[in-house]
């Protein structure tokens, strides 16, 4: 570690907070339907919007109605999405010629850009059409951002109000997100990216001489744009089947930074529109810290790990200075390497610009638990705020009870009806995680993915149900990934980490609405305090991520201490 | 008549009791049977936690059986499972000690409920006209005659008569209470003694479900049922489990990945570690424990919500009189008229007080006495003595050469004729904006000079109010004084609102008001017309010499019929949950030692190396798993006594409270068994067990 490469981190975090003030407001701001200084331009297409599909975004849902709506809207996003990717063989926009997908790739990757996954079983250069790109997942990472923000949206306004029956509507948050917030950080984004190198054409690949005098076919495409949103909105689906690493979709140290400030700022920003919109911005304040606080002893743990290097190649008389640089381009360095890596998975974006099978064992601990708690730090567009208010209510109830009163947050009663919900909600990640990982490990047609022995191998496979139900979409890698039976059930994973949280989420949403909102006196659990995020942390960490320890214990802490002793396999 | 007053005397000392209740030999002996009866599934099934130990504890058995019969090593599976059921068993016994107060004081109670028989009147106008009837034949509406020496056969409303009733059996207080028709005092409740005249009361409890009868069944723990906060804890815990089986079950599929799978012993173990037993066990004692807290400062509420209702309090309603002043005003000071010696009215006050046999009247003799020396003068012969009344609001005493009055200014002057001179009209004045009564004394038409009648603030009363709002709790003194006389005792004992001129209706609304806006209101209260703002109050304390209608519109009785232990019912309500938090706060923090204890001992086969993980250096796996599984097993015979006492109380705010706790129970629920487990693990390694 140098110094200079914390001077980078620092910037960037800099960077990010302060973005993240601004659009915190102005997420706020349109989250409320009041004007902001882009609705002279965007406000007549968003009326237009309304007035095609007839809805009237002034009219309040319940939690059902929300969530039926955000239900149905991205089921037939599916399906749509299903269909293009089946059918891109005969569909124009389609220069290189490439066939529709099979059925099962074709489900998995459907439903893991409905889900804002983005997991890829499939290479984008070689398997995806022009018009798959760009009418399908890209258009996919829109509105699965903005499913995210509008859910989040919900159950802020929970807090906010005293005996609510509604949480807003849907059509409205959805189409509000995209238009004045993703859109326009899109375009400026993507204009950078193209001034940076990034390719944006429909072209499709040319050919090249290469110096050997063989022939090299270089693809190209729409590009800039699609990482443009593929970050601001947590997808990490790239381009190319290499993601950030590809020159063409990583091309230097700033565009690097500026990814990752574009993948964090939303998240971020979201928390300080939380503490706006229920009126208590310490609170937003205190979440963001908590965030930002993970942020850093990850970056720092991935930092350390990857510049320590692998003993065995210091044996062997590498130079120290560099650290583990397999699977890392110069480009980027170490530093931003170890901020990328600990963002994405902290974000549930996915993107990579280093090969996380080519980390050290407890440098690519650090991705893997951090997705496994659950992508609250900050985690995905939306899903991270409300990931994090699930383990705030968990926290306020389980040590809420030390000040003698009921629990309660931001004046709303932390009662049986929530935990129920908080716990179903929990739930779903260790049994999504574990069971699928734990069959895999013993079924021989799941095993002969795998491409490592040892608790390496074990580590890829855990890695990749846990991207998957995390919504984060990054690959370990050594991994086959598409073959019917990881196709299928990733898929699963993906839907059951995406839906079958979110509606227990918003069920909760629903009865806190209904709550009468308490006020705040001397009695009541300060939840706006430096002690109170400690305490969030260690709920996150103990409610969070112990469940885990053993798989961890048996994939990459085994594989660190066997190498410390000079085992491989 | 069992004398049953021990076990129901209300006792200062009673607090210090949960550590008797644990030396009681007779009483641990009858928890342990009790909680090897409660090892039934059946019943266990209502906590999920325990629940699963159970289970797992016999499969383990069943796995030491089968070792031992195929003649495999059963050492350690066996020593697995007597610890199993050991922690299985020290939550029953757990319960079963919080349960064993109750039950012997519903003993005692039940003793009260001897098989009277009544003297149902056949007539309502007839007392000589009776026929005997067994008292659970009684049906509401009936009446009876209750004569001295006689047990009052059930709960009723006194009809016809005055008598004096010995309450013991239900309060412990032996002097007797008057009961009489109409007012405040017309409620008996059967199983109580006339000591003397009689009583014709309508029996308004239909059988089975006297005033004692519901005493015995709470007490007893028959009627409780899990408060709104225990079933969500429960939730938690209940899910928690769910989420440590499915890592553990999950673990054979991982771990068979390189090399065998750890046994069923060892997941069982740490499955069993991992749980939240601590608390899961202790639970249902902490809030039996919270009730039977409540019971000894003699109150009794009908539901464990009402205990937990209390901690949530965020206004407590207090009656000016008795709770925050003492009972009555008391004089205070002599203010002559202009040109009268303050020795000559004290003397005149004295004597026109001979009649008034109220406690302000008999507070101006004795401060006549205190300040002046004036003995109780005897009376001449040919005096007449106006007796106080009600309605001519003064009292006063007629010799022959003169006649003196004092009470109300305005009834003396009117009944004298005598004018106010300028000088004490101020002086009244200035009585009543201190917050004092002005009384007048007149001596024939002339007015002598004016008494203050003040009431007293109950000492320390100002402290526990500035204690109350450091926690948060706002104290509203309701009074039926004007606001002037109000607002000034409110300053004296620093309450934060006052509702002066209250009426009943007044009060309702004030409650519903507070309830709007969110906060939860506590109130006591004796009257009939107490009955809707009891009815209404979150935690409504009913005083026992108050009326049926109070005592049914409440949810907690005082047996000792003092208001001011509105302020005990919060503490205890709030060290209830306070409990709660931090069992459940220690409970989940001990995980992250066990982890550190059987992570490298389960693996110790497939990975040697992550004895790295071993940071306490404990001996062998064997020993590793053990220790865990022991100390999980002791640290909850450790915490009954804090489960049964409670957490020790401070009355401050959120911020500080969570703190001290926090760190207490957070961070030592870390370290704690860090160094359990270690001593532990030294023992059995000295022990040669493992």
């Amino acid at each position: 570690m140098t110094l200079l490469g914390w001077a980078q981190i620092a910037l960037v975090l800099a960077a990010v907070l302060a973005g993240a003030v601004p659009l915190g407001r102005h997420i706020a701001r349109v989250a409320e339907g009041r004007r902001t200084i882009l609705h002279p331009l965007l406000g007549p297409i968003e009326r237009g919007l309304y007035a095609m599909a007839g809805i009237d975004p002034g009219k309040g849902q319940g939690w059902q109605a929300y969530t039926l709506a955000m239900l149905g809207f991205n089921a037939a996003g599916f399906a749509l999405l299903y269909a293009l990717l089946r059918l891109q063989g005969v569909l124009p926009l389609n220069p290189q010629g490439v066939p529709g997908m099979a059925p099962a790739l074709a489900f998995n990757t459907a439903i893991s850009f409905v889900t804002n996954t983005n997991w890829q079983a499939y290479s984008g250069e070689v398997a995806a059409s022009h018009l798959s790109q760009m009418a399908g997942l890209t258009v996919q990472n829109f509105v699965s951002a903005a499913t995210g923000m509008a859910l989040a949206l919900a159950l802020t306004r929970a807090f906010a109000t005293g005996r609510a029956t509604q949480l807003g509507n849907f059509w409205a948050d959805l189409v509000r997100m995209t238009l004045y917030v993703l859109l326009p950080l899109s375009v400026v984004l993507g204009l950078a990216f193209v001034a940076l190198g990034m390719p944006q054409t429909l072209a499709g690949a040319v050919t090249a001489e290469t110096l050997e005098g063989g022939r090299q076919s270089i693809p190209l495409g729409p590009v800039a744009f699609q990482i443009a949103i593929k970050h601001l909105g947590t997808n990490g689906g790239g381009f190319f089947g290499v993601n950030a690493l590809h020159p063409f979709e990583g091309p230097d140290a700033i565009a690097t930074a500026l990814q990752i400030w574009a993948q964090t700022v939303i998240p971020f920003a979201l928390c300080l529109s939380f503490g706006a919109l229920v009126g208590n911005r310490r609170q937003g304040r205190v979440l963001l810290a908590v965030m930002l606080g993970f942020v850093l002893l990850a970056t720092g743990a991935i930092y350390a790990a990857e510049t320590a290097g692998n003993p065995l190649h210091l044996a062997l008389g590498l130079d120290p200075a560099q650290g583990n640089m397999e699977g890392k381009d110069l480009r980027f360095g170490q530093a931003l390497v170890a901020l990328f890596t600990a963002t994405t998975t902290g974000v549930s974006c996915g993107a990579v610009n280093a090969m996380f099978d080519s980390l050290t064992p407890l440098g690519g601990l650090v991705p893997l638990f951090l997705i496994q708690l659950g992508e609250v730090l900050p985690g995905g567009v939306g899903s991270g705020l409300y990931g994090m208010l699930v383990f705030v209510l968990l926290a306020v109830f389980v040590a809420g009870l030390m000040v003698g009163r009921t629990p309660e947050f931001l004046g709303k009663k932390v009662q049986a009806r929530e935990v129920k919900l908080a716990m179903l909600a929990a739930l779903v990640l260790p049994a999504t995680i574990l069971g699928f990982t734990a069959l895999s490990m013993v079924l021989p047609a799941a095993l002969a993915s795998l491409a490592n022995q040892g608790p390496h191998g074990l580590t890829e496979m855990l890695y990749a149900y846990t991207s998957a139900t995390g919504n984060n979409g990054s690959a370990f890698g050594g991994l086959t990934a598409d073959t019917p039976w990881l196709d299928v059930t990733l898929g699963l994973a993906m839907l059951l980490g995406r839906f079958a949280y979110a509606v227990p989420v918003m069920a909760m949403a629903g009865a806190l609405a209904a709550k009468p909102k308490l006020p705040e006196g001397a009695g009541t659990l300060p939840t706006h305090t430096p002690l109170f995020a400690g305490l969030l942390a260690g709920v996150i960490l103990i409610l969070g991520g112990l469940q885990f320890l053993p798989s961890l214990a048996l994939g990459p802490i085994a594989e660190h201490v066997v190498l410390l002793a000079g085992k491989t396999y | 008549m069992p004398d049953i007053s021990d076990s129901l005397q209300p006792s200062t000392a009673g607090r210090s009791l949960p550590g008797s209740a644990l030396r009681d030999r007779g009483l641990l002996g009858r928890a342990a049977l009790e909680a090897l009866r409660k090892l039934n599934p059946h019943s266990l099934i209502r906590n999920p936690v325990i629940f699963t130990t159970e289970a797992v504890s016999a499969l383990v058995t069943a796995l030491a059986i089968e070792a031992a019969a195929t003649g495999g090593a059963w050492g350690f599976p066996a020593a697995i499972a007597v610890w199993l059921w050991l922690t299985v068993l020290f939550a029953t016994f757990a319960e079963a000690v919080a349960e064993g107060r109750g039950r012997a004081r519903a003993e005692s109670l039940r003793r009260a409920r001897t098989e009277t028989v009544a003297k149902r009147l056949l007539r309502p106008d007839d007392r000589s006209l009776w026929q005997p009837r067994p008292a659970a034949a009684l049906r509401p509406g009936e009446l009876v005659l209750v004569e001295a020496g006689d047990l009052i056969p059930s709960d009723g409303e006194v009809v016809e008569g005055v008598a004096s009733v010995n309450e013991a059996a239900v309060t412990g207080e032996s002097a007797p209470v008057i009961r009489e028709s109409g007012g405040d005092r017309s409620a008996v409740t059967g199983g109580t003694l006339v000591v003397s005249d009689w009583l014709v009361v309508r029996i308004t409890a239909a059988p089975g479900s006297t005033f004692l009868d519901r005493m015995i069944a709470l007490v007893e723990g028959a009627a409780r049922q899990k408060t709104p906060n225990e079933i969500a804890l429960d939730i938690l815990l209940a899910g928690m489990t769910i989420i440590f089986l499915i890592a553990v079950v999950t673990l054979v599929g991982l771990a068979s990945w390189n090399g065998q799978p750890p046994s069923v012993t060892v997941l069982a173990a740490l499955l069993i570690t991992l749980i939240p037993t601590t608390i899961g066990g202790l639970l249902s004692a902490i809030g039996i424990a919270g009730m039977d807290r409540l019971l000894r400062v003699n109150i009794l509420a009908t539901s464990g919500r009402a205990v937990e209702a209390a901690g949530d309090v965020d206004v407590l309603l207090l009656d000016k009189t008795g709770t925050i002043t003492l009972g009555n005003r008391q004089a205070a000071g002599f203010h002559p008229a202009p040109g009268i010696a303050e020795r000559a009215l004290a003397e005149a006050a004295a004597l026109a007080s001979l009649g008034d046999e109220t406690p302000e009247g008999r507070s101006i003799l004795a401060f006549a006495r205190a300040q002046h020396g004036i003995a109780a003068p005897a009376l001449p012969p040919g005096a007449r003595i106006v007796p106080f009344s009600a309605e001519t609001r003064l009292s006063g005493l007629d010799l022959p050469d003169a006649r003196y009055r004092k009470g109300a200014v305005d009834a003396v002057a009117r009944a004298t004729g005598a004018a106010t001179p300028p000088a004490l009209a101020q002086a009244v004045e200035r009585i009543a904006r201190a917050g004092a009564t002005p009384l007048a004394v007149a001596k024939d038409g002339a007015m002598l000079g004016a008494i203050a009648l003040k009431d007293i603030v109950k000492p320390g009363i100002r402290e526990r109010f500035a204690a109350l709002r450091r926690m948060g709790i706002r104290t509203v003194m309701v009074t039926g004084d004007n606001r002037l006389t109000a607002a000034a005792i409110a300053a004296e004992a620093g309450v934060d609102d006052v509702l002066a001129e209250a009426t009943p209706e007044e009060k309702l609304r004030h409650i519903r008001a507070a309830q709007a806006e969110g906060r939860l209101v506590a109130m006591a209260g004796d009257g009939t017309n107490d009955a809707p703002a009891l009815a209404q109050a979150d935690v409504g304390l009913a005083m026992q010499t108050g009326t049926q209608a109070a005592r049914e519109a409440g949810n907690m009785v005082d047996l000792d019929s003092d208001p001011t232990k509105l302020i005990e019912v919060v503490e205890i309500g709030k060290q209830l949950l306070i409990t709660r938090g931090a069992l459940t706060t220690f409970s989940i923090a001990n995980d992250v030692a066990k982890y550190f204890a059987i992570l490298p001992a389960i693996f110790a086969a497939s990975y040697p190396e992550l004895q790295a993980l071993n940071l306490m250096r404990l001996t062998s796996p064997e020993s590793a798993i053990l220790a865990a599984v022991i100390f999980n097993a002791l640290i909850i015979v450790a915490l009954v006594p804090l489960a049964l006492r409670g957490v020790r109380y401070r009355p401050e705010g959120a911020a500080a409270l969570l703190r001290r706790n926090l760190l207490l129970y957070g961070l030592g629920g870390i370290l704690a068994p860090f160094l359990g487990i270690k001593l532990i693990d030294l023992a059995l390694h000295l022990l040669g067990i493992v």
